[in-house]
């Protein structure tokens, strides 16, 4: 049993409602552990005066420099001793999950006894950045916790000036979009950098993302230094059987405005099936006994609508492989940015592929730390240097694929123009 | 004098999923052909060998308790195949490959509470940051605010009667952990830091301080005899980017930290390009335990969006077609000078044309 409970009545109405309450959550926790009962008290006070009151500090464990988000209280009486005693230390545990966050119970179970004995008994799946958060240790117990943790398998996700804890989507273990092995690139990519991670040593944060398509579920394009995203370079893929299914149920209505009418090349067209084209690059399918879907795959720019519209009729092609886009991040400092490509596409499934992503993300995660100021993330950088002086640093040669359209302006030096169309035209005829 | 031996960490980064993951999703790795769903909660993807998995998703609160944990561990025991996985949005899900299972498992989950739902043109579970609970620098909670919103928008979680997805954010502070969305909430601040002089020269690094603001309204100044930092108040846009390295320079405030609502947002390259989301509403007060201000807001877009978008319409997608003037004028919603975009690259966002809906 543990101590007496604080008044809570702003957090009490958080009870009520359909919604799973974690006010309720935290009582629960509260009728065993002391800490409990005062980070409700804790809680509590920052709804009546509508503040928080945690500072950071220095709490890690031996051998790593992040991964522990340290957490004092500044609720303090007229004689400097918190008032809330035993949540005056509340720390947390940034954990990485296996990627795609799959778990068995066993393992799960694992978390909540460890957790029970040496934090609070409270834990989020997951955080922002995709760790699983333990949180509510004191200090003495962070290293007990991080032990047990690290002997399940388990490992300590980034914090600060480092790369940090990756995500990437269900992909290839459960949905039918995917175009690469999301769980080996996230693994190969994390596991390499694992150094960078533990050790804080970089300008500022570096994170990547893998999503295994272009419906970028994991938010890569906006949220992460490096995207990786899953797309093909064939043809979209058909199912006559499934096509004329779909238009069984949804009619020709449907089919016009919600897949011809939303593609946004305008490279799909309803005709008879004799008039379907038999070029090479068109995709094409039945959907009744006359008609046909006819895609031109040189217009089309893989956005997956039509796929999501049409799911297993339509698919992404075989030959699969990621686009890889840079810089993206939310607001401070610059202003929004989302992550533009630098690579069109590169194949991702033979150990030599991945060593040449590896490679790509070493020669990234270099030139950052070598070139960024401090606190400037990869895409205020870029933003700050040019395109071109970042994509020399990584040895990445220009594409077309790059740019939404070429300079609108004069102002740039071409005294080199010459040489550079030559060197492109060389390179051209090596290809 | 010698230290007590530490354990040395084991290195092992992040954990190969296969050992946890469902022995269907294994089997199928890679060989999925296509999905439907069921009904609302409940997907099934067929594998090109004819294999069939249902899969159940569930919101959960997030910040869980040991005890709920436990229970979604009977429930995947008893009545899945003791395998789940979470969403970005802290959705659970269960897999099984009997569609026979299907029914008893929802009808447990819904027993203990945890809503099914979230999948397709749905209000899935708000993505959001640490709030009050955990964060050092929030100007107000997550965890609460997501819990009172979730518990107005119920309804939409456990149906697909939305044009498209919406995904809603929430965060406490305008870094925006809680990241672009159809719909966000975020804390925007409408004063200036407040500066304890006696203690920025102890506690703050003052060049880093005066590198992080992005208007450069903050120099280095001595304040009754002690080095400190003063902001020129004219300049600031009260971002809050100088709180976090340098917690003397109060931001936070319970009255003059507003909520400010922003549409748009969209991460999916699906029909058109990733677009940002875009501020509409401000001014919003900071009313816990419930926000009652804000949920009337959010749900007065979000009944206009479901009333009036085209199927596969997001948020964006319908606001491109209708202009901005009549999503205003749906919602019911002012548009004032502030949304005027004038930062860097603003001029972007301007209408450079004579395209204007009559």
């Amino acid at each position: 049993m543990a101590k007496k409970p604080h008044a809570t009545p702003n957090l009490d109405q958080l009870e009520s409602g359909p919604w799973p309450s974690f006010v309720t959550g935290l009582k629960r926790l509260a009728k065993d552990k002391d800490m409990m009962v005062d980070l409700l008290g804790h809680l509590e006070h920052s709804y009546e005066t509508r503040q928080g009151y945690w500072k950071g500090g220095t709490v890690g464990v031996f051998g790593y420099g992040g991964g522990i988000i340290p957490r004092f209280t500044e609720i303090k009486d007229e004689n400097d001793q918190p008032v809330f005693k035993d949540a005056a230390e509340f720390h947390t545990l940034r954990v990485m999950p296996p990627p795609g966050m799959h778990y068995n119970t066993d393992i799960l179970r694992k978390f909540c006894d460890l957790w029970e004995k040496h934090g609070s008994g409270l834990i989020a799946f997951h955080g922002q950045s995709g760790d699983i958060m333990f949180q509510g240790a004191t200090g003495e117990n962070v290293q007990k916790a991080f032990d047990e943790i690290n002997e399940l398998g388990f490992d300590l996700g980034g914090a600060g000036p480092a790369v940090r804890t990756s995500m990437s989507c269900v992909g290839a273990s459960r949905c039918e979009q995917s175009c690469f092995d999301e769980a080996r690139a996230h693994r190969a990519a994390i596991n390499t950098f694992v150094g960078d991670i533990h050790r804080p040593a970089l300008p500022y944060k570096f994170k990547f993302k893998f999503s295994g398509c272009p419906n970028d579920c994991m938010n890569s394009i906006q949220r992460s230094d490096m995207a990786v995203i899953g797309t093909w370079r064939d043809n979209i893929r058909t199912d006559e059987a499934l096509a004329k299914k779909w238009f069984a149920k949804h009619g020709l209505n449907e089919l016009v405005n919600d897949v011809v009418g939303m593609c946004p090349t305008r490279a799909i067209q309803l005709k008879e099936i004799k008039d379907v084209s038999k070029d090479a690059n068109v995709s094409s399918v039945a959907v009744n006994d006359s008609q046909a879907l006819e895609i031109n795959n040189k217009d089309c720019v893989r956005c997956m609508h039509c796929i999501n519209v049409m799911t297993g009729a339509l698919a992404p092609g075989k030959d699969k492989g990621v686009t890889i886009l840079v810089g993206g991040k939310r607001t401070l400092k610059i202003g929004d940015l989302m992550g533009t490509v630098i690579i069109p596409f590169m194949k991702l499934e033979s150990d030599e592929d991945f060593e040449k992503f590896i490679d790509l993300a070493q020669r990234t995660i270099d030139f950052f730390a070598e070139n960024a100021l401090e606190h400037e993330r990869t895409g205020e950088m870029i933003e700050r240097i040019g395109l071109m002086n970042f994509l020399e640093g990584i040895e990445v040669e220009v594409d077309p694929n790059m740019v939404s359209a070429p300079r609108t302006n004069p102002f740039v030096r071409m005294d080199g123009w010459d040489e550079e169309v030559a060197r492109v035209k060389a390179r051209q005829a090596a290809a | 004098m010698s230290q007590p031996q530490m354990r040395k960490p084991i290195e092992s980064g992040v954990p190969d999923n296969k050992q946890y993951m469902h022995p269907l999703m294994v089997k199928n790795y890679g060989n999925w052909k296509y999905h439907d769903r069921p009904r609302p909660g409940v997907l099934h993807h067929v594998s090109h060998n004819g294999d069939e998995i249902w899969t159940v998703r569930a919101g959960t609160q997030r910040q869980m308790d040991v005890h709920t944990i436990r229970k979604l561990c009977d429930i995947a025991d008893k009545f899945a195949e003791g395998h789940v996985r979470f969403t970005i949005r802290s959705n659970i899900e269960y897999m099984v490959g009997d569609e026979k299972k299907v029914a008893p498992l929802i009808a447990e989950l819904e027993k203990n509470g945890f809503p099914v739902g979230g999948t397709g043109n749905s209000v899935s579970m708000i993505s959001h940051t640490q709030g009050f609970l955990h964060c050092d620098i929030p100007a107000t909670d997550a965890s609460g605010v997501v819990k009172a919103l979730m518990d107005e928008l119920y309804d939409e979680f456990k149906n697909e009667e939305m044009p498209n997805r919406v995904r809603l954010s929430t965060s406490c502070c305008e870094i925006n952990c809680g990241g672009q969305a159809d719909l966000a909430i975020i804390i925007q601040h409408t004063k200036p830091p407040r500066i304890n002089h006696d203690l920025v020269a102890n506690i703050c690094e003052r060049p880093a301080v005066v590198a992080r603001c992005p208007v450069a309204a903050i120099r280095p100044a001595m304040v009754n005899g002690k080095p400190s930092l003063e902001v020129d108040e004219k300049k600031c846009v009260c971002c809050g980017a100088c709180f976090p390295p340098c917690p003397p320079m109060a931001i936070n405030h319970p009255e003059h930290s507003k909520l400010a609502i922003w549409v748009g947002g969209k991460n999916s390259n699906a029909r058109s390009k990733p677009q940002f989301m875009k501020m509409v509403a401000m001014g919003l007060p900071n009313n816990p335990p419930r926000w009652p201000e804000v949920a009337e807001v959010v749900k007065r877009i979000l009944r206009v969006y479901k009333e009036d978008a085209r199927p596969w319409e997001r948020m964006a997608d319908w606001i491109e077609r209708i202009g901005w003037p009549r999503f205003f004028e749906k919602a019911d919603l002012p548009f004032t000078k502030y949304l005027i975009d004038d930062w860097r690259g603003g001029r972007a966002n301007l209408n450079a044309s004579t395209h204007i809906r009559f």
